[in-house]
């Protein structure tokens, strides 16, 4: 069953829940073949009934100890801007689609984001802007995200260290 | 007279101390504390999401840095656990030891209030640096690690022993530094960043692509 996972990390973001709930948001998702909506809603004041949605199966929860079996089953990510989020989802090799939270200004993580999208690793859209980035979407477009080298770091300490 | 001569004393102390300060700094490239076998690590841990990425890279450094002593700020359980998942909890002593200092800064905090707590962070960390003398001190961009560097550098300063400091900025960071790093640019050994548009904006830092 094709699955959707949307993630707000430790923030809330109802305007998202909302959006993605929403009768016509779910039309679209099920016209692209996702049946099944998974939310974690974090400190977000909604927590939708699982009945709440007519055009998909849906489940939400707040927390979990670990939602990387949930980016495991997931076949599209959405997600807020938070770095932790973002690095999870591209490090499980899901396609995320990004959704910036507009009424947060200035907001430092944007800056991961944003760049990540310029590198063509992420989609990127607005709650306003969602319905149509899921009827349009190409994530065909999307390159794969390079894993971390944190041996790079070791090697170049040993050496200046002059650790044998 | 006894005036003049104290204002000379303590300004020949000053200029000394500047000097000092400018050869510790200098000095570096030439320290390789890795010729004695091992080498002891001061980690910052910080909080939340910068313990995670400091423990991702503990994990690839090999057995000769060790022991490793953790700095967390006192307000901080979590990373604490996170820290003995990562070492096994393994009451065998001298391999790993857990301290708490007060924290410089919360997040959000204004810039006067936060001048304040990070002096008290110093109270903490001028003892706890004399008494663990580390070789070198590994940090990724919490607060607390601004008193525990200043602490480093003051040891190398009182020519009591050269500790190296070893940045690592976070990921997040792509175009600007955060306000550790800009303070750590200055002051550390080894400044890593992790997008190369940061290194062309600060030519002294290493880019070695994604590390964390």
């Amino acid at each position: 069953m094709k699955t959707v996972f949307v993630t707000v990390g430790t923030t809330s973001f109802d305007e998202l829940i909302e959006r993605i709930t929403s009768s016509e948001v779910t039309q679209e998702l099920k016209i692209r073949g996702y049946e099944r909506l998974v939310l974690q809603v974090g400190r977000g004041s909604v927590l939708p009934a699982a009945d709440s949605c007519s055009h998909v199966r849906l489940e939400a929860f707040r927390f979990k100890d670990s939602i990387a079996e949930d980016m495991r089953q997931a076949d599209l990510v959405v997600s807020h801007a938070g770095a932790g989020s973002c690095l999870e989802a591209l490090g499980a090799g899901k396609p995320l689609l990004v959704v910036v939270n507009d009424k947060l200004m200035d907001n430092h993580q944007l800056e991961l984001a944003r760049q990540l999208h310029m590198d063509n690793h992420l989609l990127y859209c607005t709650c306003s802007t969602l319905k149509e980035t899921l009827r349009d979407m190409d994530l065909s477009v999307l390159q794969p995200f390079p894993p971390r080298q944190p041996k790079n770091f070791a090697n170049f300490l040993d050496k200046a260290l002059g650790v044998k | 007279m006894f005036l003049i001569g104290a204002v000379f004393a303590l300004f020949v102390l000053c200029l000394l101390f500047i000097v000092r300060f400018c050869i510790v700094l200098k000095t570096g490239p030439s320290c390789k504390p890795g010729d004695k076998g091992y080498v002891s690590v001061l980690v910052v841990a910080g909080s939340g999401g910068h313990t995670t990425e400091i423990l991702r890279l503990m994990e690839h450094l090999s057995a000769a840095y060790s022991p490793r002593h953790y700095v967390v700020a006192d307000t901080d359980r979590m990373s604490v656990e996170k820290i003995c998942t990562f070492e096994g909890c393994d009451p065998s002593p001298s391999q790993f030891t857990v301290c708490r200092i007060p924290r410089s800064r919360e997040v959000n905090q204004s810039w006067a209030s936060s001048a304040v707590s990070t002096l008290k962070a110093l109270q903490y960390s001028i003892p706890l640096v004399f008494r663990l003398r580390p070789d070198m001190v590994l940090c990724n961009g919490p607060g607390t690690c601004v008193p525990l560097c200043v602490a480093a550098l003051l040891l190398g300063i009182l020519g009591i022993k050269k500790i190296l400091i070893v940045y690592v900025e976070s990921i997040c960071r792509v175009q600007t530094l955060s306000l550790t790093g800009k303070i750590l640019y200055l002051l550390s050994d080894y400044f890593f960043v992790q997008w190369s548009s940061l290194r062309t904006r600060y030519p002294r830092s290493i880019f070695l692509g994604r590390i964390v």
